[in-house]
């Protein structure tokens, strides 16, 4: 490939490619991340996935590690990418907002783990992404500070809650994200977007600088460009860390082997269920003619009834919300952050700042959290729901004791319009079916792209894995992507 | 109309433990506001906490010391509330699932051995401290004890009077400190209780309605609130009132208790299991080796005292009732092998100097082994009785040796048969008529010239020489 050639391609290259032609002495990482930074300066007035750009700490870095290319230091495979994370990861010296008003000028004096794990990698960092506030919300249009835009349709939303994430990778301001998902949060806007995303099992990678929105549920991971990149991603960013109790220590499998190109005996089961009610033909089609490939390619695909799934939005909305509503209780207007101009006692200085500097559905889920964990509502509520999440995981268990994957789309509609649902928050909260159940469970799943619609729109797939079977995950995702065309689509 | 009062104690001891339980700021007391506070224990954005090995151990060790049954499954629970002090806005503790529960301790009052029953034992983080601003009238906050780890010891409402209350909180500190478990510092904060107090008629089996008192720093605060609120409580019904249950807060000051909150301002605090941290699993293994790591206990070493060394019941529970005053007492009668004499010293002289001086036991000004040094001065007929108690004195003053305060004195007895004899021949010729008397049969006498032959050597003089020459120049016949 011709020098000149990589040039016009920069945009649209993997992490992987990159990464090729930097050992190759083809590109320098300065050039790599000026080429990114142009196309944010081009791009960010429609798209606006970053809420801070880093442009000149961006090039200071790229520099750096090219000299040391240079100078002909064996790096490590994401050395000299730049890459941008999303806005509720605790960056050193660098705003970290959740999106939120309330935390409009925190600085926090800490990276978390996965920052400081991919500053190992010697990854260079561009900024921050958009994100609903909080991690809160399906489409980013919950963000206090902007509203991101689809870059396949600007006048459609990219998903939430990690939509700068996945809007950023797919318009070519960012070679790779992080994001986080609670409910989804990376596997939807990572559908709507046309791009990867992968939820890692919980404990896989260590929540440490993660601002909470529902601790058991949350988890950081990778959206990126392919499923190559993601695996990487996976390799710089799983680990046992002591800083976090739940991070599990263990033997980490390097993910990068798992890549191969071959489904053959794959046991893959379809729940029922999902296939049904709510889902839009399109992406029906979409996964069956996916579940046909994987077929072809000598898996065994069969479809099986998974009973709890009904249980699943209920159960999550009043967990997450229940941990939400403490888990945000220290935004109070004491320590940092917003705080109200006019209150009169210690009490009015609360209600004043939460009231001013929580969006409306942070707010609701809150009061929604409150509730559930209230005394003589507990055991109807978030007792309920912790059994609930007990049967699922069961449930999910019997399954994969005749599966190794489970397949189902990644959401029930492709990326609608700005301001579609904003009035309905239970049509919202629906979106989150077939995602929610796999944060409950605490399992890996990945989503990538296995189609278009007739409006040449994004439809994602959902692969399903056993806990701490990334590998399988990412193995059939590899085989789906190489005898498939889906993922090589850029919206520009 | 007679009432019994019913009390129960909820008792907060902050742990020993070098760092904090979430991180590993220091848990040294003092210290600048806000240096000794950490992202993690103050809450910031993203962090998480991880629990310090050692609080486990150190709570298991209460646990087992008061007869507790060790969980071999526990869970830690957010409290979730909004203060200042506290910057998470909620508080990690354990609620459904304690570490430790179901013990006891058996404790002995003026009416005999008394059990009451320990609910539970449960392990928590501290808050910070609010100050008003001296320049403002704002408030300012200090993160410092935000996360010290401290245990909760809740009791059954066994208790039953002030005293049994101040003797069972007394074993408690004894225990925390002989286990390490505490330095239960009354004055710093580290060890603190909250009593919950009712009444009801004697012979009534229902219990009344109760209030909780906080605020109590110190074991006479203790006895002085409950005096005041069972009082406060019985003048309520006599007048024909009834007991609100409420939170009342003590003025020690005033020596009055106040409304703080009722029931139904009570706050609703939103337990739920804390998800950013793992059950907490006390394995067989390690509860073994806790067991195996427990020092002799105050009960024990009391017997120890009562068998090995014979010491009588009441002296050895004083003793054993703090650790450091029975440290003391073991190093001194080491030193001089008289553990009747250390004891008797123990429980005359130095407690009596420690009180006046509001000196505490952690704070003796010499080494244990120079008390053993004085008793062993006078078993070896250096020093009289008399001198001892000068020289202990002197040991306060100055924390030097005895045997160095002796020779610097000049205070050694003396044993000169012929010096002895000057006096004695001195002390008859100025006293004719108490020799008249001694000699017409008036054996009390004798003891007045004694006493006078001692005061002329300012007690210097070998007592038993004295006596010996006294005699000998009184029955002298008469030249």
């Amino acid at each position: 490939m011709e020098r000149q050639d990589c040039k016009v391609n920069i945009l649209n290259m993997t992490a992987h490619q990159l990464s090729d032609l930097i050992k190759r002495k083809k590109i320098s990482a300065v050039e790599i991340t000026k080429n990114i930074i142009d196309n944010i300066e081009k791009r960010e007035e429609q798209i606006n996935a970053y809420i801070t750009i880093a442009k000149e700490q961006a090039l200071k870095q790229a520099e750096e590690v090219q000299k040391k290319i240079d100078e002909g230091c064996e790096l490590p495979p994401l050395a000299g990418i730049p890459a941008a994370i999303k806005d509720n990861i605790c960056t050193k010296d660098m705003l970290t907002t959740c999106g939120s008003k309330m935390l409009y000028n925190f600085v926090p004096p800490y990276d978390a783990t996965v920052v400081e794990n991919l500053k190992k990698q010697e990854v260079v960092f561009l900024g921050k992404l958009n994100m609903d506030e909080f991690a809160m919300g399906s489409t980013t249009e919950n963000s206090y500070f902007k509203k991101t835009a689809n870059p396949w349709d600007i006048t459609r939303v990219p998903g939430g809650s990690s939509g700068g994430s996945a809007a950023a990778v797919a318009a070519g301001e960012a070679v790779f994200a992080l994001g986080s998902d609670t409910g989804g949060s990376i596997r939807q806007p990572a559908s709507f977007c046309g791009v990867v995303g992968m939820k890692p099992t919980y404990g896989a990678v260590s929540r440490f600088g993660l601002v909470a929105f529902a601790s058991s549920l949350d988890q950081i991971g990778p959206i990126t460009k392919d499923v190559t990149d993601c695996a990487l991603v996976l390799n710089a960013i799983c680990g046992h860390d002591p800083m976090d109790s739940t991070s599990l220590d263990m033997e980490y499998p390097d993910y990068s082997k798992a890549l191969v190109n071959d489904v053959k005996g794959l046991r893959i089961g379809i729940p029922k269920e999902y296939m049904s009610d709510g889902l839009n033909d399109e992406i029906k089609e979409a996964i069956l003619s996916a579940s046909k490939i994987y077929e072809k390619l000598g898996a065994t695909i069969e479809e099986f009834s998974f009973k709890m799934s009904e249980y699943a939005i209920p159960a999550y909305y009043l967990i997450s919300s229940a941990e939400a509503s403490s888990n945000l209780a220290r935004y109070d207007g004491i320590k940092y952050g917003y705080r109200a101009q006019k209150f009169s006692d210690l009490i009015d200085l609360y209600k004043q700042t939460r009231s001013e500097g929580f969006g409306t559905e942070v707010k609701r889920r809150i009061m929604l959290g409150t509730y559930a964990l209230s005394s003589g509502y507990y055991d109807a509520y978030y007792k309920k729901a912790l059994q609930a999440r007990t049967l699922i995981w069961q449930e999910y268990n019997k399954a994969f004791e005749k599966y190794d994957v489970i397949l189902c789309p990644t959401a029930p509609t492709v990326a609608y319009k700005i301001g579609e649902k904003t009035d309905n928050p239970l049509e919202m909260y629906l979106g989150d079916i077939y995602t929610v159940s796999v944060n409950i469970a605490g399992l890996p799943a990945i989503s990538l792209p296995c189609g278009f619609n007739s409006e040449n729109l994004p439809i994602g797939m959902q692969l399903i894995g056993k806990a701490f079977d990334e590998c399988t995950l990412i193995r059939a995702g590899y085989t789906f992507e190489k005898n498939t065309d889906f993922t090589n689509k850029t919206p520009f | 109309m007679s009432y019994e009062i019913v009390i129960g104690l909820e008792i907060h001891a902050e742990l020993a433990t070098k760092s904090k339980i979430y991180c590993s700021c220091t848990t040294e007391f003092g210290g600048e506001p806000n240096t000794h506070c950490c992202p993690i224990c103050t809450g910031m954005p993203g962090v998480l906490p991880v629990l310090n090995k050692s609080v486990v151990e150190y709570a298991v060790k209460a646990g087992l010391a008061m007869n507790c049954k060790i969980s071999e499954y526990s869970k830690q629970d957010r409290k979730n509330y909004f203060y200042p002090d506290l910057p998470k806005a909620y508080q990690t503790s354990q609620y459904d699932l304690p570490l430790c529960k179901e013990g006891y301790l058996d404790i002995t009052t003026s009416d005999g051995i008394k059990r009451i029953g320990i609910t539970r034992i449960h392990i928590e983080e501290d808050a910070g401290k609010l100050m008003h601003d001296e320049w403002d009238t704002g408030t300012l906050i200090d993160y410092n004890r935000c996360g010290v780890p401290l245990i909760e010891i809740v009791t059954e409402p066994d208790i039953r009077s002030a005293e049994e209350a101040r003797v069972f909180l007394e074993n408690v500190k004894a225990i925390l400190e002989y286990t390490g478990v505490s330095d239960c510092k009354m004055q710093e904060g580290s060890l603190r209780a909250d009593v919950n107090l009712s009444i009801r008629k004697k012979g009534e089996t229902r219990f009344g309605t109760r209030t909780e008192m906080k605020n109590l720093n110190s074991f006479r605060a203790i006895v002085r609130a409950i005096e005041a609120e069972a009082q406060r409580q019985i003048d309520e019904i006599e007048n024909g009132g009834t007991i609100v249950q409420e939170t009342r807060r003590w003025d020690d000051v005033k020596g009055m208790s106040f409304s703080m909150r009722t029931k139904e301002e009570a706050h609703d605090y939103r337990y739920f299991p804390e998800p950013d941290l793992v059950p907490i699993v006390v394995s067989k293994e390690w509860l073994e080796k806790i067991k195996n790591s427990l020092p002799e206990l105050p009960q024990q070493r009391k017997q120890r005292y009562i068998e090995q060394f014979g010491l009588p019941q009441y002296d050895a529970e004083i003793i054993t009732s703090s650790k450091h005053l029975a440290d003391f007492f073991e190093k001194a009668q080491e030193t001089c092998g008289n553990p009747k004499a250390i004891s008797n010293w123990i429980m005359g002289d130095l407690l009596r100097i420690l009180k006046e001086k509001g000196i505490e036991y952690s704070d003796i000004p010499f080494e244990a082994g120079m008390l053993g040094k004085l008793v062993l001065l006078i078993d070896k007929g250096t020093i009289s009785g008399t001198i001892a108690k000068k020289i202990f004195q002197k040991m306060f003053e100055t924390a030097e040796d005895p045997e160095v305060i002796v020779k610097k004195e000049g205070l050694e007895v003396v044993n000169d048969e012929r010096a002895i004899l000057e006096i004695i021949q001195r002390v008859i010729m100025s006293n004719p008529q108490s020799v008249c008397d001694y000699k017409s049969g008036k054996e009390k006498a004798f003891g007045f010239l004694v006493g006078q032959a001692m005061k002329e050597s300012r007690g210097k003089a070998n007592p038993q020489l004295i006596n010996k020459l006294l005699k000998q120049e009184l029955d002298k016949p008469e030249q």
